[in-house]
């Protein structure tokens, strides 16, 4: 934690004299520009408070977007100094230490999304390849069965674990340069959720995510470059999550050649 | 951009490549150490089966390893629009195989000049 409170964003409070340079681009889908503010420098400052005190103090119409401040909720991602960050959890001067910054923080909206005003990203094409990606769960027991036992050990649920803990905040969305060169290309946090899915045994139709994986903008166009898992700021590895459902796809077409999957208990 | 079939097209035709690329590189070693003239090249490779089947299985799988891979190239690097990649991949496919093929075949069947 930053220590920082809601309100504690360093505002009109007697502070140090130190201030800094922070670049914001403002603007909207049709283009826009770097506006630069001077911003009163705290401890324990985050890059959300440098933000937040920009659009309370000097500027309030300056549009982005914010929920948790913890987190949590995913809604804060933005493009510092170049890089797709959780800016409520990024501390201002870890920013500072990256190279050609000068000092400078530059802060941009998400990388790979339509703009809807200043930092504010539309996120529809981001979850709409959610649903492309079939990530959407397909039950497999009525209310009227027992629910089904889960072996937290299994090799499909540590599987399934290791991706669950997605707050869908766009950042590997953004860092993706396939995503950048390929509009068709679910991204890996759908693809994520889409492993995640074919790893849960409550999930009852593993065809369909398979189906949806490997069609055109499928898993197959990952190049594996592995910004995703770069930058996931949760240290979550969709690179991997890609891999598996590649390796799955090969497999259920090719069982001779490859082995076939093994089943359900 | 890929869909399964194109991916396992052109992983597979990478599996094929593999020991076939192991195997050219040790017959130019062989060839350029051995001070192989091209005449005495060709004495070996006329007429063999084993050098057609081996060159052509080679010709097949880069042509289709490097239609699909200039394909994914030209939509994500060049913007390529869409509805011309098919023919695209086509075309390139269809060049490397015609040049390949008659090449492989010059060197074992074809009729010496």
């Amino acid at each position: 934690m930053d220590g920082s409170t809601a309100g504690d964003i360093g505002g009109g409070e007697a502070g140090t004299d130190a201030r800094l340079t922070v670049d914001v681009w403002r603007g909207d889908s049709d283009g826009g520009a770097y506006q630069t503010f001077e911003v009163p420098a705290y401890e324990s400052q985050t890059v959300l408070d440098l933000v937040s005190w920009i659009q309370q103090y000097a500027d309030p119409t300056l549009t982005y977007r914010f929920a948790c401040r913890v987190g949590m909720c995913g809604s804060c991602a933005m493009m510092v100094n170049g890089v797709p960050r959780w800016t409520c959890r990024t501390h201002v001067r870890r920013v500072l230490g990256d190279e050609a910054t000068e000092g400078r923080v530059k802060i941009a909206p998400l990388r790979n999304l339509p703009v809807i005003q200043d930092l504010a990203t539309d996120m529809d094409p981001f979850f709409d390849k959610w649903v492309k990606a079939e990530a959407v769960h397909h039950p497999s027991r009525g209310r009227e069965d027992a629910i089904e036992r889960i072996d937290p050990t299994s090799e499909e649920r540590q599987a399934a674990d290791a991706g669950i803990e997605c707050i869908n905040c766009s950042i590997c969305y953004a860092a993706c340069d396939t995503v950048t060169m390929n509009e068709d290309y679910l991204g890996p946090a759908a693809l994520q959720r889409a492993w995640t899915l074919l790893n849960d045994a409550r999930d009852g139709d593993r065809d369909a995510v398979l189906d949806a994986v490997s069609d055109k903008g499928g898993c197959h166009n990952c190049h594996s470059i592995g910004s995703c898992t770069a930058y996931c700021p949760n240290g979550l590895n969709p690179m991997a999550a890609i891999a598996g459902l590649k390796r799955e796809t090969a497999r259920r077409s090719v069982p001779w050649l490859l082995g076939r999957r093994k089943a359900r208990d | 951009m890929l869909d399964f079939n194109l991916y396992m097209a052109q992983r597979l035709s990478a599996l094929v490549m593999i020991p076939l690329t192991l195997g050219h590189i040790a017959v130019m070693v062989y060839a350029i150490d051995g001070g192989l003239t091209a005449g005495e090249i060709l004495g070996r490779t006329q007429g063999s089966l084993g050098w057609f089947l081996f060159y052509g299985l080679f010709v097949v799988s880069v042509s289709v390893h490097a239609a699909i891979g200039l394909r994914v190239i030209a939509y994500e690097a060049f913007g390529m629009p869409r509805r011309h990649l098919p023919m695209l991949t086509f075309c390139i496919a269809t060049v490397l195989l015609t040049m390949g093929l008659r090449a492989v075949w010059a060197v074992t069947y074809g009729v010496a000049a």
